[in-house]
């Protein structure tokens, strides 16, 4: 079915690399490196030619253990680190016709105010932690140029209350939330201008039991309502199985399978995966 | 070996460097041009930025005016004027209309100025990101990617603490729906004096080595949102007490005799022309 | 009526500098220039660094106008210095060149040329000399001639050249190797400072820097805001020759030099130790810290060069690793403007601030007309 569809976001050989590299370990395809690691220069090569597809209104999981490069991926995506090389194009911007990696960053600020939503492992990263929850929310709206207070006010607070935070507390700094809290606050933010396409990196990872299973029936009640196009990037196959329609395995930066969720849970090709799945049987 | 010093202070090689950087400012309404920022005979923070401009535009036919909030007699406005002129030997007058360059810190004068002549404004803070991001590397992307985000969110916050905006003097500016210009500290009752300005208006800051400007005719408007309108000090009801005007900037007194609080234009010339009823025909 | 303090002011000014006179004459007696020169060493080497102008002359002058007080006699110099065109760019001077007086290093007992204490307070006895009160000019004379008398005649052959100690390092492969770098350098006082700055930049500012700033940040550094415990390599004092290009000449050959005189400083090198991965495996080598400063401004040249090696590792998050945070702040005449320029009147802005906080206790814009 997705066949006839055009993609929301389309990502061609993404490379990214912390380190200049050297004789030893520039283009051998990975051959003289220890995983990741070129053991003489130091270069990490964390995302090694990656190849997806997003399609609107799907969740694709991105699974693999930590240094795997998926987190990379996604602070990639959202231009919170510069990619090696590699191209990015997304249906909204430019009619999908523009690399998005190698805009300016007035533009890349545009593409991120008005087409992406990012929520990450550490809220921190996403929440001006001594600001109002509203401000955090209305911040992602006055990026993407609104200047309405009113409007913004009642469009933080609906948010607000959409992910269970109490209106008595909405205008309370995130700092003096719990974690589970500041993480609903981050997906509130993110969701803030409707975008088409949200990123959430690890975001149950470090949360009490009950409460992931809050923020993931959250995540899930977002999709179906708003239909947005998801990539969950997550170590935890639970997670993966319960929300994704499709999903990417990572091992040392590469994608090493990628299928149905259900199929590659089930049935998976490599041998990493099978030792993935096997052992958390 | 001590050598007597040049025409207005400095040597002609720095004017120059200074000059060369008010043009790239005024080419660049309200951006932020570093320059070699010299350290002058007064303090850093005391006027410098200021008085390197107006000792770098200096001629000898021009007519200086110095202000220092609002008065041509404070202290620090006669200690600046005085270094101008017994570096320059020009001549000085109290009279906005007659000056031709005029050095103020914090305030716009009440009269009109016109094409012909040009306002220096002292800042002691030139970035109006500062607040919101300490470090000038990053300030001065925030600019280049106009990312203005965390300015409006400022605004955004106050509006939900106390219902309005609460900002007092140096209200942030957009200039030529560019970059974000603090006006330095004149009161928000100024910042409309720099929209659509007949004047070139230049401000220097001196101890953080920065010049920017905003030439004449070119459009300021102060930040604001389309529910919450910019607002000024409010000087509506209040009249002076020495020339009987109202709508001007005024100071708050207080009559220790009377314990009444009272009024005074800011702008001591101003009130002083009025009281003599030459103002009439200026404003 | 209250304060309105916006007449008069000339007056005022006027009288306020008779008033400083008086204060700097009151008891009837003059210190001359020549006096300040040849007595106040330690100011003189310090405001000369801060002023960032190698005159002891104008810096004696500049003693007595501020009455001995060190950031107004660096204010006039700096503002002095703001008015001279600069003529010509001296050859770079190579610190090895030093004719040196003094030299010590605390990373080796034994080094080539030894260990020369020269003039130091270190082994002084911090002890008040009362007989300095009746110093007699008799006395000092007689002293005098008895001491320089076993001064040697004879002119070394080196002339006082001696073999730099981190060089001994180097030759063993133990310093950090880096590239030599011979672009000109940036003049801060001339061309705008821009973040990321370059070396010769954050040389620049922290040589001039006010002394109290710089050594209190570089013991921040020492203490536990960076560096862990560098050593001394080498710290000397001495006296390195200025040449300038001989104006008309074309060719740039060693014969078309001209002696202008010489400087003397003080120049430290501090080693810190550092860990480096190569092939795998965990290397220490040293990396070097860089001080120099007019004069004899020892603590200040040491915590410059701690400042140096923790300005080269920005990446650490600590605020005497953070460039701006230590280059911004430690100038001894922006410091001082900022914080005075408070006795400045802001009866506008504080009006202005006034009427907003006045303004935000009425209660919310809406509910009034706009």
């Amino acid at each position: 079915m997705h066949q006839q569809e055009r993609p929301l976001l389309t990502i061609k050989n993404l490379n990214k690399q912390f380190g200049c590299g050297c004789s030893h370990c520039r283009d051998t395809q990975g051959h003289n490196l220890e995983d990741n690691y070129c053991p003489v220069c130091g270069t990490v090569y964390a995302c090694r030619n990656v190849s997806l597809k997003v399609y609107p209104a799907e969740i694709l999981g991105v699974v693999g253990e930590s240094g795997s490069g998926k987190s990379t991926l996604l602070r990639c995506l959202y231009f919170d680190q510069d990619s090696t090389s590699g191209e990015g194009y997304i249906h909204g911007y430019n009619e999908g016709r523009t690399n998005i990696f190698t805009e300016t960053s007035q533009q890349k600020n545009y593409i991120r105010n008005h087409l992406l939503g990012m929520v990450y492992q550490n809220p921190y990263l996403g929440l001006r932690m001594n600001f109002s929850s509203v401000g955090n929310i209305a911040e992602k709206l006055i990026g993407a140029g609104n200047r309405k207070v009113d409007f913004m006010a009642a469009r933080a607070q609906e948010l607000l209350a959409a992910v269970n935070i109490p209106t008595y507390r909405m205008k309370e700094a995130p700092e003096k939330f719990s974690g589970g809290m500041q993480q609903r606050v981050q997906i509130a933010k993110a969701l803030s201008n409707n975008p088409p396409l949200l990123l959430l990196d690890e975001v149950t990872t470090g949360l009490d039991l009950s409460v992931q299973a809050n923020v993931l029936d959250l995540i899930k009640v977002i999709q179906r309502d708003l239909k947005i196009g998801m990539i969950v990037v997550s170590h935890d196959l639970a997670v993966i199985r319960m929300l994704t329609d499709r999903t990417i395995v990572m091992l040392n930066g590469r994608i090493i399978e990628h299928g149905l969720t259900d199929q590659v849970l089930e049935d998976p090709q490599h041998a990493y995966t099978q030792q993935l799945v096997y052992s958390l049987l | 070996m001590m050598k007597k010093y040049n025409f207005a202070f400095f040597d002609e090689g720095s004017k120059r460097e200074i000059r060369r950087a008010t043009l790239k400012a005024i080419a660049i309404p309200g951006y932020q041009v570093p320059f070699a920022s010299r350290e002058m005979p007064i303090a850093r923070g005391w006027g410098t930025g200021g008085l390197q401009l107006t000792l770098s535009l200096i001629g000898r036919d021009d007519i200086i005016k110095v202000i220092d909030q609002g008065a041509d007699e404070s202290v620090n406005a006669v200690n600046i004027k005085k270094l101008i002129i017994s570096t320059t030997g020009v001549q000085d007058t109290e009279k906005t209309a007659e000056a031709t360059l005029i050095q103020s810190r914090h305030r716009i004068p009440e009269v009109e100025l016109r094409e012909d002549q040009i306002i220096v404004l002292q800042v002691p803070l030139p970035e109006p990101l500062r607040t919101i991001e300490p470090s000038e590397y990053k300030t001065k992307k925030l600019h280049a990617d106009q990312d203005y985000n965390g300015i409006w969110l400022m605004l955004f916050e106050q509006i939900m603490k106390h219902g309005r905006m609460s900002t007092g003097a140096d209200h942030p500016v957009q200039v030529h729906g560019r970059y974000i210009m603090a006006p330095s500290p004149i009161p928000r009752f100024d910042n409309q004096k720099l929209n659509d300005s007949k004047t070139l208006t230049l401000l220097g800051a001196g101890r953080e080595k920065k010049i920017y400007a905003v030439p004449p005719y070119t459009k300021v408007q102060s930040l604001a949102f389309a529910d919450y309108p910019f607002t000024v000090e409010d000087m509506s009801a209040k009249v002076c007490r020495l020339c009987g005007t109202t709508g001007v900037y005024m100071d708050e007194l207080f009559d220790r005799d009377t314990e009444e609080t009272y009024y005074q234009c800011n702008d001591v010339s101003y009130c002083l022309q009025r009281e003599n009823k030459e103002m009439d025909d200026l404003r | 009526m209250g304060y309105v303090a916006v007449k008069g002011g000339t007056t005022a000014i006027e009288e306020s500098i008779k008033r400083l006179r008086y204060e700097r004459l009151k008891d009837g007696r003059v210190i001359e220039v020549e006096v300040i020169k040849s007595c106040m060493r330690g100011l003189i080497d310090r405001i000369m660094s801060e002023g960032s102008i190698y005159s002891r002359d104008l810096a004696a002058l500049a003693i007595k106008q501020a009455e001995g007080n060190p950031e107004e006699a660096t204010f006039l110099l700096r503002a002095y210095r703001s008015t001279l065109p600069r003529m010509h760019y001296s050859r770079p001077i190579a610190p090895k060149d030093m004719c040196v007086e003094r030299r010590i290093s605390s990373a080796f007992k034994d080094i080539p040329g030894g260990q020369i204490l020269g003039a130091a307070y270190d082994y002084v006895h911090r002890l008040l000399d009362f007989d300095l009160y009746n110093e007699s000019k008799r006395e000092i004379l007689q002293w005098l001639h008895l001491y320089t008398e076993t001064f040697s005649q004879e002119v070394p052959e080196d002339h006082g050249k001696l073999p730099k100690v981190i060089d001994l390092l180097r030759r063993e492969g133990l310093m950090t190797e880096t590239e030599r770098d011979d672009t000109e350098p940036q003049d801060v006082t001339r061309d705008n400072i821009r973040f990321p700055t370059r070396r010769s930049e954050r040389l620049q500012i922290l040589t001039r820097g006010e002394t109290g700033a710089v050594t209190a940040l570089g013991y921040a550094a020492i203490r536990g805001y960076g560096i862990v415990h560098p050593t001394v390599g080498e710290l000397r004092v001495g006296y390195l020759p200025v040449h300038l290009d001989y104006p008309m000449a074309n060719s740039q050959t060693e014969d078309d030099v001209i002696y202008i005189g010489e400087i003397q400083v003080t120049e430290v090198e501090t080693l810190v130790p550092e860990v480096r991965e190569e092939n795998g495996k965990a290397k220490i080598e040293f990396s070097i810290g860089y001080g120099i400063c007019y004069g004899q401004n020892e603590t200040k040249a040491i915590a410059m060069s701690v400042l140096d090696n923790c300005l080269e590792k920005s990446h650490i998050n600590s605020p005497v690793h953070d460039e701006e945070f230590v280059l911004m702040h430690i100038d001894c005449v922006e410091a001082t403007g900022f914080i005075s320029h408070l006795k400045l009147p802001h009866y506008v802005t504080f009006q202005s601030e006034l009427d907003s906080v006045r303004k935000t206790r009425e209660g919310k814009q809406h509910d009034e007309k706009i």
